[in-house]
């Protein structure tokens, strides 16, 4: 079926589903994750540590009893779509996707967060020039995912233009990310991790890993992983095994004179979801 | 141990890295309400009072939710408080070696997980509010606290869990990447 581009039933509908995922995302963690924090409360050796994912795991169940934010800094939405062929590419889709943020900051409720960058004006509804974030490829099917991101674990995140030769250095720039931020982040952390492209495609990378699942690692990302939990930051920055639950990289290739490293931190709250467009 | 405001010399005798819970009435404040106390006064009894760092989402009158914020942004405007009589910060991510001395003999400062804001409104019922007009997220919301479940973060003794855990980390840090301490901040 073709759609016409300027469609007001397209938008309505992915309106609905944005606001959906947000809901979904926003109360509940996703499997993957909350399994991964439960081995780490149950692998923890240090007490205070064992004790600090005690209280993620209750405050997860009791989000889900209460219908209410993990968080209460609800982050701000990142919105990947995927596109089927029969569906244009228009102005309908960003139409929809910043409704669908407006009805759920009012109806979930999220915090407003976002504002202005310079003047710091609260727009009040979570959307704001050029904001959501919202991006598109090509794919089987309509689907809306989000990833509202918070502001501890996003302000500690780092990009390094290292030197071809560096190659071998990206475990300590990723633990160094990790020794320079401590607790700031509330980990338990999640790293996404981006290898390659360009200066500005590093970072994109390193936030589409975060939406990889968490519950396998390859022995790279294992390396990495194991490297920040050497560091025994630990829960909340108060000690302990588990610092990263998952470090996830996502390469590019790159020009043959550079090596962009960009880790993108992420709380123990890695919220994302993903929703079907109904039409 | 349960500690129950208004508090007393009994935080003097706890460690970094103790356990307690904490009940009773305790305030919110961030940034802003920090200034304003700082000019106009403090609009409640700081004898024994337990200061909040936290930025609420509250709708009808009801915590929706309320996570603690990070503390480390109020280092330089917490010195009044605790002179005023505070006797305990609760927050997340620790505070600044100036606060670990202020603290000394007088006070302490107790670590709520961060994010954990569910868990965090389900053990507290809103009782009133100051400065309203700083708005939801910087007005001082007065809280009855119910079993509160935190971490002694800095004692009285200045025992500073946070800071020891980022010393033990840096040490790894250099071990392992083989760097040599003198060259590396």
């Amino acid at each position: 079926m073709m759609v016409n581009p300027a469609d007001p039933a397209l938008s309505s509908a992915l309106a609905d589903a944005t606001e959906r995922a947000l809901q979904e995302a926003e109360i509940r963690l996703p499997p993957d994750v909350l399994a991964a924090l439960r081995r780490a409360a149950a692998a923890e050796r240090d007490e205070i540590a064992r004790r600090e994912l005690g209280n993620i795991l209750e405050n997860i169940a009791l989000a889900a009893e209460r219908q209410v934010p993990i968080c209460q800094d609800t982050g701000v939405p990142v919105v990947y779509l995927t596109l089927p062929p029969d569906v244009p590419f228009s102005p309908a889709l960003f139409d929809g996707v910043r409704e669908g943020v407006q009805r759920a900051t009012a109806a979930i409720p999220l915090r407003p967060n976002v504002v202005d960058p310079l003047t710091r004006e609260n727009t009040g509804d979570n959307t704001g020039v050029g904001m959501p974030a919202v991006h598109v490829t090509p794919g089987e099917r309509l689907t809306v995912t989000v990833l509202p991101k918070g502001a501890g674990s996003e302000n500690v995140s780092r990009i390094g233009m290292l030197l071809p030769s560096q190659a071998g250095e990206i475990p300590r720039f990723v633990a160094e990310t990790m020794l320079l931020a401590g607790g700031k982040p509330c980990p338990p952390v999640i790293l996404g991790v981006g290898i390659g492209g360009t200066f500005d495609m590093a970072a994109a990378l390193a936030k589409e890993a975060l939406l990889l699942p968490v519950d396998t690692m390859d022995d790279y990302e294992q390396e990495l992983c194991d490297a920040v939990n050497a560091l025994g930051i630990g829960p909340m920055g108060l000690g302990g095994d588990t610092t990263a639950l998952a470090v996830k990289v996502k390469r590019a290739g790159c020009h043959t004179a550079s090596l962009p490293v960009a880790v993108n931190v992420q709380c123990w709250a890695c919220r994302r979801a993903t929703v079907e467009v109904k039409r | 141990m349960n500690l129950r405001t208004p508090l007393g010399a009994e935080v003097l005798d706890l460690r970094a890295g103790d356990t307690v819970t904490l009940s009773g009435t305790i305030y919110t404040a961030r940034d802003e309400a920090h200034l304003r106390m700082m000019e106009e006064g403090i609009p409640f009894d700081p004898e024994g009072a337990v200061v909040y760092h936290c930025g609420p989402v509250v709708q009808d009158g009801r915590l929706v939710v309320a996570g603690p914020t990070t503390s480390a942004r109020m280092n330089r405007l917490t010195g009044f408080l605790i002179d005023a009589g505070v006797r305990a910060l609760v927050g997340k991510g620790g505070m600044g070696p100036e606060v670990v001395e202020q603290l000394r003999g007088r006070g302490v400062y107790l670590a709520l997980t961060g994010g954990c804001a569910a868990l965090a409104a389900a053990r507290m019922r809103l009782s009133g509010v100051y400065f309203e007009d700083l708005g939801m997220a910087e007005a001082v919301w007065i809280i009855e606290a119910d079993h509160l479940p935190l971490t002694v973060g800095i004692d009285a003794h200045g025992g500073d869990l946070f800071r020891a855990v980022r010393e033990k980390a840096k040490t790894q840090f250099h071990q392992r990447f083989n760097i040599n301490q003198d060259t590396v901040s």
